[in-house]
C-alpha cells in the first residue's frame, strides 16, 4: 500500500471555512498540502451564504460569503495546495511516519499520508421531535439554504421558522429574498437569539418574531398544510389556550449545531462536553492542537461558532502544524499567532461573544489538566 | 409585549435614543446625514472603514457601537450598503416644507421604479404613508444592496424605514 499512497506534509480533512485557511496559511510556509472534502464542491457552507459577512474590515467583514469561498479557493489555488473532493474519509491510522488517512474517490479506496493532521470537519444541525416532523417540508434551515441559494429551488411557498438564533434569522430572510413568505419565527428561549439587525430586516419585511413561543404541531397528509404554535410557560411547556395555527407548506429547524466529532473519536482524541459548544468537542490547546500528537481541530468541530472565527481558528492550525514540521521558526510563528488570537479574541467580545469565550477558555483550559 | 430589539427584532424608542449612531434633533434641521440605528455590541466594524469623511468610529474592542460624528457627516450615504446588519440608513429632514427623504437598504425584487408612489412602512413593516420614489441606486460598491431613496411625509422621517412588503401580521 505504501509505495502507491498519497504523501503529503499536512493533511486537512473539510474544504471549508477553516480547512481552506489552514491549507492557505500551511502552504505560505511551504508545507505541501491535501485537501480532502467530501462535497463535490469546496467551500463547505460559503457558497450558500449570500449575505454580508459581520466582522472585522481587516477580515473581510462587509463581503459576502460565497465571495469569500471564492477568495479562499483562488488562494489555495495560487499556493499549489491540492484539493481532492468527493473524497469521503473514513478511517485514521496512526502510524510511525504520521497518520494515514483513508478516503473513497470514484469508488475506490484511497489513502493519503499526512505528517500531520487538521480536522476541520464542521458541524451539522440538531434535530426537534413534534407531532408531524416526519412530514415533507420539514427540514433544517440549512437544508432550506441550500436549496435557494445553491440549487435555487424553492422549498416552498410559505414556511414557519424554528429558531430565532443567526442561522434561523438569516434562512428566513434568504427564503423571503427568493419569494418564499415566512408566516413566523418562533423562538423558545426568552429572547431573540441571533443579532438584533437581522431579526430587525425580518421585522421590516413584515414577518413577526415570536419569543417564548415553540411549535408545538405539524398537521397535513402527505405533506405540510398547517403548523401549529404555543406560547411556553416558565418550564418551557406550552401554556394552555395559547394555540395558533398558520397556513404554511414548509417548516425549517434552526436548533442549533452540534460539531461533527466522529474522526476525532476515532483518532482517540479526548474529549470534553460543553453545551454552549454544541455537546461533545476535542480538547485542544492554544495550537489547535488535540491531545493526539500532531492531529489538530479547527472550526466548528472545536463548537459551533461563526466562520470568521472559524478562518482565524484554520489560520492558527495551519501556522501551528507548519512550525512543528520546522517550516516556520518559533519566534515567527509566536509572532503570527499572537496576531491571530488577538483578532479571534476580538470577535469574540460583547454580550454574543461571551458565552463563547467563556466556553472556548474551559475548552483550552481541559487541555492543561491532566488526563 | 416587552419593548427592545432582543425581545421584539424592533430597537425601541429608548435603545435608538441612546444609540451613539442616531444624530441629534439640531443635526437633522441642518442637511443630510446618516442614522446608524445600530444597538447591540457585536464584532463589526466595516461602516468606520467606509466612512471617507471619517465621521464614524468603532475603534476597539471591535464590538464597541458605532459613534457618528455627525458635524464630519457629510450625507454622502456611502456607509449604507457598507452594513451587513442594513442597519444605517439617510435622512434628509428638510427636503421640502413638508416632506423628507429616506433611503435605506433594499435587498428584495422586484425594485420598484423611479418616480412610483409606493407604500412605506416603518420597522415593524406596518404601513405608515405613501412615498415616492425618488432613486434606485445599485452600485458595483455596494456589492447587491440596493438602495432605495423615498420622498415621504415629514412627520415620519424617523419612523419610515422600508417599502411595505406584505405588511405587519397581528398574531
Amino acid at each position: 500500500m505504501e509505495g502507491s499512497m498519497k504523501h503529503a506534509q499536512i493533511v486537512i480533512v473539510g474544504a471549508g471555512p477553516a480547512g481552506l485557511s489552514a491549507g492557505i496559511e500551511a502552504a505560505k510556509a511551504g508545507a505541501s498540502c491535501v485537501i480532502l472534502d467530501e462535497n463535490a464542491k469546496p467551500g463547505g457552507q460559503l457558497f450558500k451564504q449570500i449575505h454580508k459577512f459581520f466582522g472585522s474590515w481587516e477580515h473581510k467583514a462587509g463581503v459576502r460569503g460565497y465571495t469569500i469561498g471564492s477568495r479562499l479557493l483562488r488562494e489555495t489555488e495560487e499556493l499549489g495546495v491540492e484539493t481532492l473532493l468527493d473524497a469521503p474519509v473514513y478511517g485514521l491510522f496512526p502510524d510511525e511516519k504520521g497518520i494515514i488517512v483513508s478516503y473513497m474517490k470514484n469508488g475506490r479506496e484511497e489513502a493519503v499520508l499526512g505528517k500531520k493532521l487538521i480536522l476541520a470537519t464542521g458541524s451539522t444541525e440538531n434535530a426537534l421531535a413534534f407531532p408531524g416532523g416526519t412530514l415533507p417540508g420539514v427540514m433544517g434551515a440549512g437544508c432550506a439554504q441550500t436549496m435557494v441559494n445553491v440549487h435555487r429551488v424553492l422549498p416552498g411557498k410559505r414556511a414557519v421558522m424554528v429558531g430565532s438564533g443567526n442561522v434561523g434569522l438569516i434562512v428566513a430572510y434568504q427564503l423571503m429574498q427568493a419569494g418564499t413568505d415566512v408566516a413566523v419565527i418562533v423562538e423558545a428561549a426568552p429572547l431573540v437569539g441571533g443579532y438584533g439587525v437581522h431579526a430587525s430586516k425580518i421585522r421590516r419585511a413584515g414577518t413577526p418574531i415570536l419569543v417564548g413561543h415553540t411549535i408545538t404541531a405539524v398537521q397535513g397528509k402527505t405533506t405540510v398544510e398547517a403548523v401549529s404554535i404555543a406560547e411556553l410557560d416558565a418550564d418551557f411547556q406550552p401554556r394552555a389556550g395559547t394555540e395558533k395555527t398558520f397556513e404554511a407548506d414548509t417548516v425549517c429547524v434552526a436548533v442549533g449545531l452540534s460539531p461533527l466529532t466522529e474522526l476525532a473519536w476515532m483518532a482517540g482524541c479526548d474529549f470534553t462536553y460543553i453545551p454552549s459548544l454544541g455537546g461533545h468537542v476535542p480538547i485542544h490547546n492554544e495550537n489547535m492542537e488535540t491531545t493526539v500528537a500532531g492531529l489538530y481541530a479547527a472550526g466548528d468541530i472545536t463548537g459551533s461558532e461563526e466562520a470568521s472565527t472559524a478562518m482565524e481558528e484554520g489560520r492558527l492550525a495551519g501556522i501551528a502544524a507548519a512550525e512543528s514540521l520546522g517550516l516556520i521558526n518559533k519566534d515567527e510563528a509566536k509572532k503570527m499567532k499572537v496576531a491571530v488570537w488577538a483578532s479571534m479574541n476580538a470577535l469574540r467580545t460583547g454580550p454574543f461573544g461571551q458565552k463563547r469565550t467563556e466556553a472556548k477558555a474551559q475548552l483550552l483550559e481541559s487541555a492543561r489538566r491532566p488526563q | 409585549m416587552i419593548r427592545g430589539i432582543q425581545f421584539t427584532g424592533i430597537a425601541s424608542q429608548e435603545e435608538l435614543s441612546a444609540s451613539p449612531g442616531v444624530p441629534t434633533e439640531e443635526r437633522f434641521e441642518k442637511g443630510p446625514v446618516a442614522v446608524i440605528e445600530c444597538v447591540q455590541e457585536i464584532p463589526c466594524n466595516p461602516c468606520e472603514h467606509s466612512c471617507s469623511s471619517g465621521a464614524i468610529f468603532v475603534g476597539e474592542p471591535i464590538t464597541r457601537l458605532p459613534v457618528l460624528d455627525a458635524a464630519k457627516c457629510i450625507g454622502c450615504g456611502e456607509c449604507l450598503a457598507s452594513c451587513p446588519g442594513l442597519a444605517i440608513f439617510w435622512v434628509h429632514k428638510n427636503y421640502t416644507d413638508s416632506t423628507s427623504l429616506v433611503e435605506f437598504p433594499y435587498e428584495y425584487l422586484p425594485l420598484p421604479k423611479e418616480g412610483s408612489i409606493v407604500p412605506c412602512g416603518g420597522r415593524d413593516g406596518a404601513f405608515i404613508s405613501e412615498g415616492r420614489v425618488v432613486k434606485i441606486k445599485k452600485t458595483r460598491q455596494s456589492d447587491g444592496t440596493t438602495l432605495v431613496r423615498v420622498e415621504v411625509p415629514k412627520d415620519y422621517f424617523m419612523d419610515i424605514r422600508t417599502i411595505v412588503r406584505k405588511g405587519a401580521r397581528d398574531v
